[in-house]
């Protein structure tokens, strides 16, 4: 325990310092436990899991554009947990109150209809369409693609700052997105 | 977009680097500063006889804890523009503008006066100050809230109630100069009662637009 989180705080030193794969590294290496976190919050609230991993995915963004409130003489840990706990209640209490707001429109669909077996797409897929073109098509080149942003800049004849530009008020943009009511 | 195309994308922006709140939160106050010090210069200015008030040490002393309150308030909010703070001992720096106030009064109270207790604390414009001072502190107040939604608080409320000390703190420094009420008692009442109503909107505006 001590351990992993030792690590994580070398990896977000790292990060800071312009290490994107250690920034890569502690990412994926948090997930796992934020899923776990998040699915143990859900189940807690009675709710379903299965909306667990858009909780993972809107604490991920939080993570990447609050990274700069981290202390980087401070552990790693506890920043993420409160970043992570915040995010949870959050998610909780929004879909707490929606459900108790639509219920009665809920009584009648849900009888004849089954809700669908497979896994939605997550909400920041769902929220992706919605962004300015531009914005969209750099974020689907360099996630769905895995584009980098040298190709996806040569792909839409954009400079290579204009790529980081779109590409971070691109994830700007789809955090405010999911903090809509 | 699934979490690991998600975690891709983060890392391919770790290029861009984000600027610290303190510096969102001081470039916001300046470019509120001078809205504030234009409105204080056309409906108030400075009081006529500044030049004599200077040596009354109870004129310095309402700058002192003004601009005490404000740099109490600008650091404990900072500090808790992190997620993973908590209040703790940070609040004790609130007790060096109050600490100021009380000496004053301390201060005021042994030495002989011309005037009663109850005139100095009723002053002679305390309307005004109730109104100058949450008014001044508006622009103050939606310049703190832009600076802290930079970061991450995690008690948007209290952060907001911050703000609204901050920025009661600076807009009180400017109507201190026009005031003509010197008494620490008056400046404990009537200014406290200015400062805890934008205390108070700060709080609501917080719990509200510091949520990240």
């Amino acid at each position: 325990m001590r351990e992993r989180e030792d690590e994580w705080t070398g990896l977000m030193r790292l990060a800071i310092s312009g290490d994107s794969a250690a920034y890569h590294r502690l990412l994926k290496a948090i997930t796992p436990v934020l899923r776990a976190a998040a699915r143990r919050g859900l189940a807690r609230a009675g709710q379903s899991v299965d909306q667990s991993e858009d909780i993972v995915q809107d604490i991920l963004l939080a993570v990447h554009l609050k990274r700069h409130t981290w202390d980087a003489n401070a552990p790693f840990a506890p920043w993420l947990f409160a970043i992570a706990r915040n995010k949870l209640i959050d998610a909780l209490r929004r879909r707490g109150k929606r459900i108790f707001v639509n219920i009665d429109d809920f009584a009648e669909t849900l009888a004849d209809q089954p809700a669908p077996e497979t896994a939605s797409p997550t909400e920041v897929a769902a929220q992706l369409q919605g962004l300015p073109a531009r914005q969209r098509d750099v974020l689907q080149s360099i996630a769905v693609e895995s584009a980098s942003i040298k190709d996806t800049a040569a792909k839409f004849a954009m400079s290579e700052g204009a790529v980081r530009v779109a590409l971070h008020r691109g994830l700007a943009s789809l955090t405010a997105k999911l903090r809509e009511p | 977009m699934d979490t690991d195309q998600l975690i891709k994308t983060l890392a391919a922006d770790n290029g861009h680097r984000p600027r610290r709140v303190s510096f969102v939160l001081a470039l916001a106050l300046l470019a509120a500063a001078p809205v504030s010090i234009l409105m204080f210069m056309a409906e108030l200015g400075v009081r006529p006889d500044v030049m004599t008030a200077m040596h009354n040490p109870f004129f310095d002393l309402k700058f002192a804890v003004t601009l005490a309150l404000a740099a109490a308030a600008i650091t404990i909010s900072l500090h808790l523009s992190r997620p993973e703070a908590s209040l703790g001992g940070f609040v004790w720096l609130l007790a060096v503008p109050a600490g100021l106030l009380v000496a004053g009064i301390s201060g005021e109270m042994m030495m002989p006066q011309r005037l009663p207790m109850m005139t100095r604390l009723v002053g002679s414009n305390s309307r005004v100050c109730m109104t100058a001072v949450p008014l001044l502190s508006l622009p103050l107040l939606a310049a703190s809230l832009i600076g802290l939604r930079h970061g991450a608080p995690t008690r948007p409320a209290l952060a907001g109630a911050l703000a609204g000390l901050l920025s009661a703190g600076l807009a009180a420094t400017l109507y201190a100069a026009h005031c003509p009420d010197d008494s620490p008692l008056f400046v404990a009442t009537w200014y406290s009662i200015a400062t805890a109503l934008v205390t108070a909107i700060g709080a609501l505006l917080g719990s509200k637009v510091l949520r990240f």
